[in-house]
């Protein structure tokens, strides 16, 4: 595969490279910018963040798990050019003068971080560094730096504008689509192919397992399927959609769900990983379908010319296991507009960037001081994102009351048998997914349930 | 002067512009080969086969080593020769290297690493602490024991007695830079390894006992790590001699360096404790005798675990005058990654078991906490348990200054009533001190050599057997020299730790860095600054006592003077050596680990915390919501620095106590070996309002510029959080939280569970 984008302002074209290999490698290796530097090699630490630019902005991503494939087109900035020959990056000197390095290894992925954020007008520095792991400084410093930057210009020239992306490598390559009808058409020829959108997960199979992908699909150019539809019944999201866009989008509508996807993964994450992804890959411990099940989502598939709409909670076959046929593939999730009941919880060891221990879902209604409907899903409590069905009958009709909510806790037995592992074990699980809707209820009333509200 | 001022790490620039060069950094002959170890896959058992032709036919692979191949010692334990580079037939640890491969990149030698087929019969496997007390499983023949006067007698006559036991975590190091190195075969058989370890000369002496070839065969260079923690101690020696063994087979460069999952599977941690106690007080909460046990998981080989434990042993009184005390300290050996040093070396285990123990004895007497310990501190010209006399001892002081800047009284007042209105959500409010010895143990490591140079243009060239790790002890010490001859920060060129130019160097460990290194590059500018004296004051007149080295200038009474540059100059055409060692041992400390008695340390430096937390009382979640700490580094060498040793060991300390939780399952299999389910406090776990101060007072020992290490001890103020936490379950109910460590959120719901049903 033929591969252009700019890299620190410079045109580069590879010819014929692996689109399997990943950018930090060829940075490292072939380039010798060792400036980027590997830490996890598996996106959950940052030290390899590097700023990627397309039409739709300048974002920070993790360069460990970003295939040669996905920069076509695109505009990629690492620590290296940060800097001018005479000048740091305001970021830089702000760090400096804020002792914000100590063993300097994690510094070059969150100068990166950081520039991108101030060039993005981004404060909250908090949710910016999420994905990026300092063991040294206690991040005090970082942030000292973080705030002073923030308010400074941002240096002249720096960042490709939008309008010089070069053009992308456009040989007319099956394993590159640019529409649904391409994409649908690759994969009825090759219908095992492993499709890659953002490869936050995918990634992973590559640096981690060591396995060979065997043929892949790019799909990250399928500008269609990153479409976010919202009229007055319903709203529809493209396969494509990012999560970081979903947590915008969802913000004035399902302001909860949009708080919880804040903590998904971390930014890097989710520039690039998509909602798509998060549902095919089938996982029980995705964010994002439990709560799409308690807001009663339609999953939209594709196979050739012939598409078809199911619930998106009878996606979720078995663990591992999904109703996805060769060669077929997840084009939207849509659902119907809705007053917002929505509650989404998520637990897991450590507030950000972690993966749940348990996430519950809560859609209930109340109309005249009774439950008139009720839809509960979780994550983390069984093989699949699961609803809580016994829950909600024992909810629907009762009044809406603390004493209904306790005679409901027990039917969580029926619904669940989770497991024990790293994260967490049975009986927390259990126990915590009652006192979610515990929660929930209180939540309801307007009693503070939250520690990330309190002030010191 | 330089010494005292808030200057940035010296690396700063380069850090934050991707320049500053780490070992997988250097760039190396296109000819270099990358390693990588096959693992073992169960926890303990006899290798009854191994088939690896799959792994030498991979593609790019170049060589395949196992035992039989090591041409000398198959060795890379850092203390009693157990722990071989290469498995011997038998596997200790699931995790456990059992052969090499050299492989024309990293990718290539991961993946054919995978493709051995190894069959090991299983072995029953000694995991946990009660499977190594049941199997009577342990370095050294039994239980080492420390007493003081009659603790049975004192707590059976005490009027309150109580007794628990607390299961406290290891820690994983994350040093976001995983353990690297890199050989490059020299001529007639020398190698140079670079290294990223805090202990260069060690990494000299495996890699020649490896090679068996004299240690002035082997040149050992260490710019910076990126970060060690203590686990680079010992910890690096394994890549370093694989790369050696396998550069002298190949005649190729080697280079290897840790996947992170392996990294974490393959390496040893922080130890986890069981702490058991009895404890007699008095009304007051007075301690009167006290009998503790500490039950150290060391894993499979010796490591540095006896040191460790003796440290947990020494610090089992913290800030605390135990009267009569008992300490029973257990060194078991299992089947699991062999613990090793991190940052605090024990002792962040043995003050946690004390104020564990003080936290119970309030809650039982309902006393205030602060109050109990305060009735406990230490009074100068008390003795250790040890027997080592309390001098300088700041924390009575420090507490009234912390408390009151940090406006204890209201915010507690606050938190009562926040805990009052709130069915929920629950804060927590806490102090904890820290006193901490300084010196390592092994007296003879107590020593430190420097190199400097003075070139003829007035540049100074600074080498000292310190390592950099992110400590900014380069800077510091740079800073000693910069003083020293009175010129600017910029005249001092910081160099590679290099075994070539100051040989028989100690880790770079026990806090030490600064006190032994700054000491040692003080002694030699020293040497030249009298040297230049002594010349200058023939020509000029004047006695050599009286000239002065300031700002850029030497000067005599008398009013003759020149630049430092130039004296430079006239020294060296007057044939005078401007090149010089410097050397420091440090005085005053004897010590007998067998009887525990003695002066192990030189001094003690302190720190004193506040921390208040809120709970989550349906799930256990919480959040760091405001921090106060006031830190004694004596006269500081640079308080940025230092602010920053005591920022970031706080929350490495928290995290430790909070998120940070190690899974080994069933089988020994470590279940948390990625940063995806081994958490590491992030951004936002920081307090939301973090005051640090330092405590500005001389060290009443001579150190360098009286200034005290900074390293480790901020660590266990993080000990504090745990403690706030435990404060904020309290406010449940009426029973004891009993909580373990870490508390995560599933160990703080049990513990609100605890205190509600009691």
């Amino acid at each position: 595969m033929d591969i252009a984008f700019l890299l620190n302002g410079e045109s580069v074209t590879l010819h014929d490279v692996d689109p399997k290999r990943t950018t930090l490698d060829w940075l490292r290796e072939t380039q010798g910018l060792t400036g980027t530097k590997e830490g996890c090699n598996e996106g959950d630490c940052g030290a390899c963040t590097v700023m990627v630019t397309d039409e739709t902005g300048a974002k920070a991503v993790n360069a460990c798990i970003l295939f040669l494939g996905q920069i076509n087109g695109r505009a990629l900035t690492t620590v290296e050019g940060l800097a001018t020959q005479d000048d740091l990056h305001p970021v830089q000197q702000m760090m400096v003068e804020e002792h914000a390095s100590q063993c300097g290894f994690c510094t070059p992925g969150i100068a990166v971080s950081l520039a991108t954020a101030q060039l993005n007008g981004n404060k909250n520095h908090d949710d910016v560094l999420a994905g990026n792991l300092c063991r040294c400084t206690g991040y005090a410093p970082i942030i000292r730096s973080a705030d002073r930057a923030a308010k400074a210009l941002v240096p002249e020239g720096f960042a490709p504008l939008a309008g010089n992306l070069p053009g992308s490598a456009q040989d007319p390559d099956p394993a590159r689509p640019a529409t649904i009808d391409a994409l649908a058409q690759a994969l009825m020829t090759t219908p095992h192919a492993t499709l890659i959108a953002g490869a936050t997960d995918v990634g992973l199979w590559a640096t981690k397992s060591l396995k060979d992908l065997g043929p892949v699909v790019f799909i990250n150019g399928v500008k269609a399927l990153h479409d976010i539809h919202i009229t007055d019944e319903k709203i529809r999201v493209g396969a494509g959609v990012t999560i970081e866009a979903l947590r915008l989008a969802l913000a004035p509508y399902h302001p909860n769900f949009s708080e919880m996807l804040r903590r998904f993964a971390s930014l890097q994450v989710r520039n690039v990983a998509t909602i798509g992804g998060n549902i095919a890959n089938g996982s029980p411990i995705g964010d994002a379908p439990p709560a799409l099940i308690a807001l009663d989502a339609t999953l939209h598939l594709r196979r050739g010319t012939e598409t078809r709409a199911i619930d998106l909670e009878s996606f979720f076959i078995d663990y591992g296991k999904q109703d996805r046929r060769p060669g077929e593939f997840v084009e939207a999730v849509s659902f119907k507009r809705q007053p917002d009941r929505l509650r989404v919880y998520k637990l897991s060891k450590r507030f950000d960037q972690d993966i749940s221990a348990v996430l519950g879902a809560f859609n209930i209604s109340v109309s005249n001081g009774e439950v008139a409907n009720a839809r509960i899903a979780f994550g983390g409590m069984a093989g699949t994102p699961k609803r809580a069905t016994h829950v909600e009958n024992a909810l629907i009709g009762r009044p809406w009351t603390l004493d209904s909510v306790k005679a409901a806790l027990p039917a969580f037995a029926q619904d669940f048998d989770p497991m024990s592992d790293m994260r967490a074990s049975a009986s927390y699980r259990l126990q915590v997914a009652q006192n979610l809707l515990v929660r929930a209820w209180h939540d309801d009333q307007g009693t503070a349930t939250s520690v990330l509200e309190v002030q010191p | 002067m330089s010494v005292g001022k808030p200057l940035p790490h010296d690396a700063a620039r380069l850090h934050v512009t991707g320049a500053a060069r780490y070992v997988d950094d250097i760039p190396t002959p296109a000819n270099c080969l990358h390693l990588a170890f096959g693992l073992s896959d169960i926890a303990r058992g006899v290798i009854t086969h191994a088939d690896l032709s799959g792994v030498r036919q991979a593609p790019g692979v170049v060589a395949v080593l196992t035992a039989i191949d090591l041409p000398h010692a198959n060795d890379v334990s850092p203390s009693v020769h157990d722990e071989p580079l290469l498995a011997k037939g038998e596997v200790f640890y699931h995790g456990q290297p059992i052969f090499l491969v050299a492989a024309t990149s990293h990718l290539a030698a991961r993946k054919a690493a995978r493709r051995a087929k190894i069959t090991i019969d299983p072995r029953p496997a000694i995991l946990s602490i009660d499977d190594a007390i049941a199997a009577d499983s342990r370095f050294e023949g039994g239980p080492v024991v420390w007493a003081r006067g009659k603790a049975a007698e004192a707590i059976h006559t005490a009027p309150h007695v109580f007794d628990g036991s607390v299961e406290l975590g290891g820690q994983e190091h994350f040093y976001l830079e995983g353990q690297a190195a890199l050989a490059v075969p020299q001529e007639a058989g020398d190698m140079l390894i670079h290294s990223s370890t805090q202990h260069p000369t060690e990494i000299q002496h495996k890699v020649a006992d490896a090679l068996g070839v004299p240690m002035h065969g082997i040149r050992v260079e260490t710019r910076r790590m990126g970060g060690g923690f203590g686990g680079k101690e010992s910890q690096g020696n394994a890549l370093a001699v694989a790369c050696a063994v396998a550069a002298k087979r190949t005649g190729r460069p080697c280079k290897m360096r840790y996947d992170r999952d392996d990294d974490m599977v393959i390496t040893g941690k922080r130890h986890d404790f069981r702490i058991t106690y009895r404890v007699g007080v008095d009304d007051a909460g007075r301690l009167l005798g006290l009998e503790v046990t500490q039950l150290a998981r060391c894993g499979w080989s010796q490591d540095l675990s006896l040191p460790v434990a003796d440290r947990a042993m020494l610090h089992a009184d913290n800030a605390y005058h135990l009267p009569a005390v008992r300490i029973e300290s257990h060194r078991l050996k299992t089947n699991t990654a062999s613990a090793t040093a991190f940052r605090g070396f024990g002792g962040p285990q043995g003050v946690f078991g004390i104020e564990r123990i003080l936290d119970h004895v309030a809650a039982k007497l309902d006393l205030d906490p602060v109050a109990v310990r305060t009735v406990n501190f230490y009074d100068n010209g008390q003795t250790t348990h040890y027997g080592q006399t309390i001098e300088g001892f700041h924390i009575p002081a420090m507490t009234m200054a912390l408390l009151d800047r940090a406006d204890f009284a209201a915010r507690r007042a606050e938190v009562d009533r926040f805990n009052a209105e709130n069915p929920i959500l629950k804060k927590g409010l806490a102090y904890s001190p820290v006193k901490f010895g300084i010196s390592f143990t092994l007296t003879h490591l107590n020593q430190a050599g420097a190199l400097v140079h003075v070139y003829q243009d007035g540049s100074i060239h600074m080498n000292h057997g310190g390592t950099e790790m992110g400590q900014g002890l380069f800077q510091k010490v740079a800073q000693v020299a910069a003083s020293c001859f009175g010129v600017s920060l910029d005249v001092v060129k910081i160099t590679a730790t290099d075994t070539a130019k100051v040989p028989n160097t100690s880790a770079t460990a026990a806090s030490s860095g600064s006190d032994l290194n700054g000491m040692a590059v003080q002694a030699a500018c020293i040497t030249i600054r009298e040297r230049i004296a002594a010349y200058l004051a023939e020509i000029w007149q004047a006695r050599a006592s009286e000239i002065t080295f300031t700002d850029d200038t030497v000067s005599a009474p008398n009013g003759q003077n020149m630049s430092f540059a130039a004296a430079a100059k006239a020294a060296y055409e007057a044939r005078i050596s401007l090149s010089a060692t410097g050397f420091y041992k440090t005085p005053r400390i004897t010590w007998d680990r067998v009887k525990g008695q003695g002066r192990p340390f030189l001094y003690f430096a302190h720190g004193v915390a506040l921390s208040e937390v809120v709970i989550d009382t349906l799930t256990g979640e919480n959040r760091i919501l405001r921090t106060d700490i006031v830190h004694d580094a004596g006269s500081s060498l640079n308080p940025a620095l230092d602010i920053g040793q005591v920022e970031g060991g706080y929350v490495q300390g928290a995290g430790w106590l909070t998120t940070e939780e190690l899974v080994w399952d069933t089988k020994g299999v470590l279940r948390t070996h990625a940063p995806s389910t081994y958490k590491i406090p992030a951004c936002s776990d920081r307090p939301r309002v973090f005051n640090v101060s330092l405590w500005d007072q001389p060290n009443h020992e001579d150190t360098v510029f009286r200034s005290k290490a900074v390293g480790e001890p901020p660590l266990m103020l993080g000990i504090s959080v745990w403690l706030a936490l435990a404060d904020a379950v309290a406010a449940c109910g009426e029973g004891y939280h009993d909580m373990n460590a870490p508390a995560t959120p599933e160990e703080i719901l049990k513990a609100v569970g605890r205190v509600r049903t009691a």
